[in-house]
């Protein structure tokens, strides 16, 4: 099945420039990991050195957030779209 | 040879960020950059820019600082502010190109825990503010590698905003 990954602006210069991209793919993790296999620059901005999703990486199915679905597990149908959405944080110390 | 990326931005614009950090003193105040980029940009590195590109913050999106559990030392704004900024953003014809908070009492120089959370890319404006009034004004961006923030030109823009 098809789904569309919707790159943020701020990882676009590590994607060829693309606002997004489609894969076959039957979850969130499946789609990641080929949307990291054809643009490896991207890795590093979004998973952890463990392979772990970024704290302040956000991922959405349609509108739902996957935190609150099965995570990485989240199945996907054909015509799904994924968002990727930052959050952001700093501060001083 | 490479030359350091430079953000312009008006003086009223670059004023209004360091009146929001003295207005929330001493919690630290936050808030996005909206604005335009030339697009040339290769990546994040600036020893990569064969030239600096141009980069102009035309408004300010103000935000409400989430981390009310330390928010003297913390900023933190979430994933559907970021998407009303881009929203914002879009229906002016601009591009979320950066974000802004304040350092209380702090120098304005990112800390481990800024760069630990910062995306490549985005232009990070610190305003440090010092007992309350607006001190230095700096300006970062992530390089590719992730291990440090390279600093960016702040060119204070005479004319008003597009």
């Amino acid at each position: 099945m098809t789904v569309k990954v919707m790159i943020p602006t701020p990882l676009r210069p590590y994607a060829g420039k693309r606002a997004s991209a489609e894969f076959q793919a039957a979850t969130v993790g499946e789609a990641l990991g080929h949307l990291t296999k054809e643009f490896a620059e991207l890795r590093k901005h979004l998973f952890t050195e463990e392979g772990k999703l970024r704290s302040f990486v956000n991922v959405y199915v349609n509108d739902e957030d996957i935190r609150y679905l099965a995570k990485e597990n989240t199945p996907t149908k054909d015509g799904d779209t994924i968002s990727i959405v930052p959050s952001i944080a700093g501060g001083v110390s | 040879m490479a030359v350091e990326p430079t953000l312009w931005i008006s003086g009223q614009l670059a004023e209004k960020i360091r009146a929001h950090g003295a207005e929330t003193y001493p919690h630290e105040c936050c808030g996005a950059l909206l604005g335009r980029d030339a697009g040339e940009v290769a990546g994040s590195d600036p020893t990569k820019y064969p030239v600096a590109p141009e980069r102009e913050i035309l408004a300010l999106y103000p935000l409400v600082n989430r981390r009310d559990d330390s928010p003297r030392n913390r900023f933190s704004v979430t994933s559907e502010d970021v998407m009303a900024a881009e929203k914002a953003a879009r229906e002016s014809g601009m591009d979320v190109v950066g974000w802004y908070h304040s350092h209380p009492d702090h120098p304005a120089r990112p800390s481990q825990f800024d760069r630990d959370h910062a995306w490549p890319w985005y232009s990070y404006i610190i305003v440090s503010v010092q007992n309350g009034a607006p001190q230095e004004m700096t300006s970062w961006r992530l390089n590719d590698d992730r291990q440090e923030f390279s600093p960016e030109g702040i060119e204070i823009r005479h004319r008003a905003a597009v």
